[in-house]
C-alpha cells in the first residue's frame, strides 16, 4: 500500500516542485513554495480575538472552516497598511494548521530552480522568515520559510492591557 | 481501494463486537452474583458469547483471546448442561470476570495497535481444574441423587432406560385448522413446525407429511386439518397456547395421550443435533438426569430473547457523524444565505414562489438537524452498568456491602459528552463507597440495612442532563473538611460565613483529602479535582449535598450537547457574540448614574440594589472600538452559580440556535482564546464568538472579591 500511495503522489509533486508562489509586500516580492498553498481568496470579514499577538487578526470563515489569519506585514514588523480591494488571503496548509495568510497582492507562480536559490546571509531579522534568495529573469524574490511563520514564536507582548481583571 | 483496508475494517468490527458482549457479560455476570446463582438464560448467553469470541478471535489469528474463550465456553457447556451443578456463584463470577478483564484488556491492546501478547494459559488452566473440580463432586452428588430419584420414579423407569430426553415428557396429539381464507395451507402448516421447533423444546411428527415438497397437501389439509403428535416436558398449557396463536390458526384441539406412538420420530432442531457428539462423550460415564431436559425445555430458546430491536441497529463510525454533523451544519449557514441572499432585494416583483420554496427548504433542513442531532444521542446506561463492576470489586476488597441502584438510564446524552462522564462517575462511585458508606458493622450500629445503596441517577433538566450519585453513607463531615481546609491554607474567609454547599465544594479542590489513610482506591486527594477539570472539558458542573449520617449526593450537570447551543446573538460594532441563553438572566438599558468605577479602572453597575461587575465586550473583540455611550448600549446579565456579571453590547441581534465550532487549534493556543467555548457561524456567513459565561463570571468575580 505505502507503495502505491508513493506511485499516486510522485507525478503531482514533480508538478508542484521548485515553484513558487510569489506575492508582493511594500516593494519587496516573497515567494512561498507552492506544495503548501491550498488556496488564494479574497479579504473576508475577520473576526477579532483578543489577547493575540498583533500580527494574528482574528479568524475568518472559510466555506464553514473556521482558519486564523495572519497579517504578514505585522508579522515582518513592518508598518500596518490599510486593507484595499487588492488585498488578498494565501491559504496554507502547513504542519497540520490551515492559515491565511494576508498579502497586499499576489502576483503569480514562477519556477526557480535550486541552482538559481542562493542561501540568504544570516543578518539580524531578515534570516528568520527568509531563509533563502531566487534569482528571477524579474529581479530577485526572497523565499519564506512557512513553518518559521506559524511556529517561531516571537518573545511574545504581554496581552494584558484589553482585559482588566487578569 | 488499497488491500489491507476490508480486513482494517474486520478488525474494527471484531473490536467493537468483541468490547460489547463482554460488557453484555460484565453486566449479567453482575447481576447474577447478586442473586448468587445463574439463570439458565445466563448461562445461556455467557456460553453463546464466549462461543462467538473463541470463533471470532480465532478467525483473527488471537489464539490467547481464543483459548481463554474456549476454556470458558467448556465451562459453560457444562454447566448449560447441568445448571444444578454445585458451583459457588462468587468463585465461578471471580473466574469469568478474570477472563473478562484479560479479553478486555487484550482487545484494548489491539486496538491501540500494539500486539495482543498476555498468556492466560494460566487462567485457561485454572478454567479447566474448576471444570474438573465441578464434574467430580457433582458426579459424586447425582450419583446420590439418582438413587433416590430412580426409588420415586419406579413406574416410570422404563423411560430412564431407553431415552435421556423421555423422563417426566408426555405426549400430545394436536389437530390443526387454519382459517379459510388464508390459502396455501401448506405454508402456513409449515410456519408452525418451523416455530415450534424454534421456540419449543419437542421431538414431534405431523400429517400430512409432505407439506413442502406436494403442493396438494394445501388440499388435504384444507379438507382434513393438520395433525402434529408432539412429546415434550413442556406444560399442556404452554404447547397449547403457543398452537392456538400460531398465525392463521382457526381450530386447535389438543388431547393427551396416554402412550407414545412408535411412529414418532425424533425430530431434532439442527443446532441440538451438532451438540449431540458432545453431550454424549461427557455425559456417557454418568446416569441420564432429568434435570438436562428441564434446563433446556422449560423456556424457549435464546432465539427469542434477542429484542428484535437488535436486527434493526447499525453501527456507525462516529467520525463519519461528526462529518455527517459538520456537513449540516454547514448547509443550515448555507440555506441562509440563500433565502437572505442581498441579491433578492434587487429582484423586481413578487417572490412568491421562493418564499415558498425557501420555505419549505428551511422545514425540512430544520427537520434534518434534529435528527442528525438525535443520531449522535445515545443512552446513559452503558456508562452506569460500568459501574456494577467498580462496586462490585471495591466492596470485596473494603469489606463493605453496597448495592448499586440504576435509575433513569434511557436518558439520552450526546455522545462526546457520555466520554467524558465516564471517568468522573468512576471518580465519584469510588468515593461513596470508599468514603461515604460504611463497614456493615458501624452500619448496624447507626441502625441502617447492613448493605449500603449507591444510586446513579441520570435525567433531563433543560437543556442540560443531571447526573446524580447518590449514597446512603455517614455523609460529609463540615468540620472535617474545615479542618482540612485550613491544614491545607484553602480557606480565606472565615469558615462561618460559608454555607455548608460552599464548604463542600472544598472537596472538589485539588490535593484535599479528608481520608485518613491512602487507600488502593481513592484518598490520594487526587479524584474529586479530576472529577471536576473532566466536567469542565464538556461545560459541566459539580455540587455536593450531604446530611451527615445520612449520606451525600453528588449533582453533575452537564450539557445535553455541545454541538448545538441555544443562544443570543449581541452585536458590538462589527463583532459579533453569541451568549448560551440558559444563562442570561436579563437584559436591561442602563443608566450612567449606577455606574461605578474603581481605581482600578474596574466597572461595576448597582442594578435593583446589587452591585454587579460589567465587562464590555468590546474589550473582547480586541481591535473593533463601541463607540456607544453606556446608555445607547444594552446590558445583558449573566449568571452562573450565584455569581453574576453584567455584559455590555451595542445591540441584541436576536435567539437562534448556533451550530458550535471548535476555535483552529493555532488560537486555542493562545491566551485569547480563554474567554470562548467555541464560534458559530451566522445567517449571513459572519463568525460570530461563543462566550465562555462559566469563566467570564468567575474571573470577573474573582476581581470584585479581591
Amino acid at each position: 500500500m505505502a507503495g502505491n500511495h508513493a506511485y499516486e503522489e510522485s507525478p503531482e509533486e514533480d508538478t508542484q516542485r521548485d515553484k513558487y508562489l510569489i506575492f508582493s509586500l511594500g516593494s519587496q516580492f516573497y515567494g512561498i513554495e507552492i506544495e503548501y498553498v491550498t488556496e488564494i481568496i479574497g479579504l473576508q470579514p475577520i473576526a477579532g480575538i483578543p489577547d493575540l499577538p498583533e500580527y494574528i487578526k482574528g479568524i475568518i470563515n472559510l466555506r464553514g472552516k473556521i482558519i486564523p489569519v495572519m497579517d504578514v506585514r505585522l508579522r515582518f514588523r513592518m508598518e500596518p497598511q490599510p486593507y484595499n480591494d487588492r488585498t488578498c488571503v494565501i491559504v496554507i496548509d502547513i504542519l497540520d494548521e490551515v492559515l491565511g495568510l494576508i498579502v497586499e497582492s499576489v502576483s503569480e507562480v514562477l519556477p526557480i530552480p535550486p541552482e538559481e536559490i542562493v542561501p540568504a546571509p544570516d543578518s539580524p531579522g531578515s534570516g528568520r522568515f527568509v531563509t533563502r534568495i531566487g534569482k528571477t529573469a524579474h529581479g530577485v524574490k526572497l523565499l519564506l520559510d512557512c513553518a518559521k511563520l506559524l511556529r517561531d514564536a516571537e518573545p511574545e507582548l504581554p496581552g494584558n492591557a484589553i482585559q482588566p481583571n487578569e | 481501494m488499497s488491500g489491507s483496508f476490508p480486513e482494517e475494517s474486520l478488525l474494527e468490527l471484531f473490536i467493537f463486537e468483541t468490547l460489547q458482549s463482554l460488557q453484555q457479560l460484565e453486566d449479567s455476570i453482575l447481576a447474577s452474583e447478586q442473586q448468587d446463582s445463574l439463570k439458565p438464560e445466563d448461562i445461556n448467553l455467557i456460553f453463546r458469547i464466549m462461543h462467538t469470541i473463541k470463533g471470532s478471535a480465532g478467525v483473527m489469528g488471537y489464539t490467547n483471546i481464543s483459548a481463554l474463550a474456549h476454556a470458558m465456553e467448556d465451562l459453560f457447556f457444562y454447566l448449560r448442561a447441568k445448571p444444578k451443578a454445585p458451583y459457588d456463584c462468587s468463585e465461578l463470577s471471580d473466574l469469568i470476570l478474570q477472563g473478562i478483564d484479560f479479553t478486555k484488556l487484550e482487545t484494548i491492546k489491539i486496538r491501540n495497535g500494539d500486539p495482543a501478547d498476555g498468556d492466560a494459559s494460566a487462567l485457561a488452566e485454572e478454567l479447566a481444574a474448576y471444570l474438573q473440580f465441578l464434574k467430580n463432586r457433582s458426579e459424586s452428588e447425582t450419583a446420590e441423587r439418582n438413587t433416590d430419584v430412580a426409588k420415586l420414579q419406579q413406574p416410570d423407569a422404563m423411560s430412564q432406560t431407553t431415552d435421556a430426553g423421555a423422563a417426566g415428557t408426555l405426549c400430545y396429539r394436536a389437530f390443526l385448522r387454519f382459517e379459510e381464507t388464508c390459502q396455501l395451507e401448506n405454508i402456513r402448516a409449515f410456519t408452525v413446525i418451523h416455530q415450534l421447533d424454534e421456540t419449543l423444546d419437542c421431538n414431534f411428527t405431523y400429517h400430512p407429511e409432505d407439506i413442502i415438497e406436494n403442493p396438494d397437501s394445501a388440499d388435504v389439509i384444507r379438507r382434513d386439518g393438520f395433525v402434529i403428535v408432539l412429546e415434550t416436558a413442556v406444560c399442556r398449557e404452554v404447547v397449547a397456547d403457543f398452537l392456538r396463536n400460531a398465525p392463521y390458526v382457526s381450530v386447535m384441539e389438543l388431547e393427551q395421550l396416554q402412550e407414545r406412538p412408535s411412529a414418532i420420530q425424533h425430530h431434532t432442531p439442527q443446532m441440538r443435533k451438532s451438540e449431540l457428539p458432545l453431550h454424549t462423550k461427557e455425559l456417557a460415564a454418568r446416569m441420564p438426569d432429568s434435570t438436562l431436559q428441564t434446563a433446556g425445555g422449560k423456556k424457549p430458546k435464546e432465539s427469542g430473547h434477542i429484542p428484535p430491536a437488535h436486527q434493526t441497529m447499525i453501527s456507525v463510525n462516529v467520525a463519519k457523524m461528526d462529518k455527517l454533523m459538520d456537513l449540516i451544519g454547514e448547509l443550515v449557514i448555507a440555506e441562509a444565505m440563500v433565502t437572505q441572499n442581498p441579491d433578492l432585494a434587487a429582484v423586481n416583483g413578487t417572490l412568491d414562489n421562493f418564499s415558498k420554496a425557501a420555505r419549505q427548504l428551511r422545514k425540512i433542513s430544520a427537520e434534518m438537524q434534529d435528527v442528525v442531532m438525535s443520531l449522535r444521542m445515545v443512552p446513559i446506561a452503558a456508562t452506569f452498568h460500568k459501574m456494577g463492576r467498580i462496586v462490585r470489586d471495591m466492596t470485596r476488597k473494603l469489606n463493605k456491602e453496597a448495592t448499586l441502584v440504576i435509575v433513569g438510564e434511557e436518558t439520552e446524552v450526546d455522545k462526546n459528552i457520555i466520554e467524558h462522564l465516564s471517568d468522573p462517575l468512576m471518580h465519584l462511585v469510588r468515593n461513596a463507597l470508599d468514603h461515604g458508606i460504611e463497614s456493615p458493622e458501624e452500619r448496624l450500629t447507626a441502625g441502617k440495612p447492613r448493605s449500603g445503596t449507591v444510586t446513579l441517577e441520570a435525567k433531563h433538566s433543560g437543556g442540560d442532563v443531571m447526573v446524580m450519585i447518590r449514597d446512603d453513607g455517614k455523609g460529609l463531615h463540615r468540620d472535617k473538611i474545615v479542618r482540612r481546609a485550613l491544614e491545607n491554607g484553602l480557606l480565606t474567609r472565615d469558615e462561618r460565613e460559608l454555607s455548608d454547599k460552599e464548604i463542600f465544594k472544598l472537596i472538589f479542590h485539588p490535593g484535599f483529602s479528608t481520608k485518613d489513610s491512602v487507600s488502593e482506591f481513592s484518598g490520594r486527594g487526587v479524584g474529586m479535582d479530576v472529577v471536576v477539570k473532566d466536567l469542565e472539558q464538556v461545560g459541566g458542573t459539580a455540587t455536593v449535598d450531604s446530611v451527615p449520617g445520612a449520606g451525600s449526593t453528588v449533582t453533575l450537570r452537564i450539557p445535553l450537547t455541545l454541538a448545538i447551543v441555544d443562544a443570543m446573538n449581541v452585536g458590538v460594532g462589527h463583532s459579533r457574540f453569541s451568549l448560551p441563553t440558559a444563562s442570561i438572566v436579563r437584559s436591561f438599558r442602563p443608566n450612567a448614574k449606577d455606574l461605578l468605577l474603581d481605581p482600578h479602572g474596574n466597572e461595576w453597575i448597582m442594578v435593583r440594589g446589587g452591585c454587579y461587575p460589567v465587562l464590555r465586550l468590546h474589550h473582547l473583540s480586541g481591535t473593533v472600538r463601541s463607540t456607544a455611550s453606556i446608555e445607547e448600549g444594552i446590558l445583558i446579565m449573566v449568571e452562573d452559580e450565584g455569581r453574576s456579571l453584567c455584559l455590555f453590547a451595542d445591540e441584541l441581534l436576536g435567539q437562534q440556535q448556533v451550530v458550535v465550532k471548535a476555535l483552529p487549534d493555532y488560537i486555542l493556543n493562545s491566551a485569547g482564546s480563554k474567554h470562548f467555548v467555541g464560534c458559530t457561524l451566522l445567517g449571513d456567513g459572519s463568525i460570530s464568538l461563543i462566550l465562555d459565561v462559566i469563566r467570564l463570571t468567575s474571573a470577573m468575580n474573582a476581581v470584585a472579591i479581591s
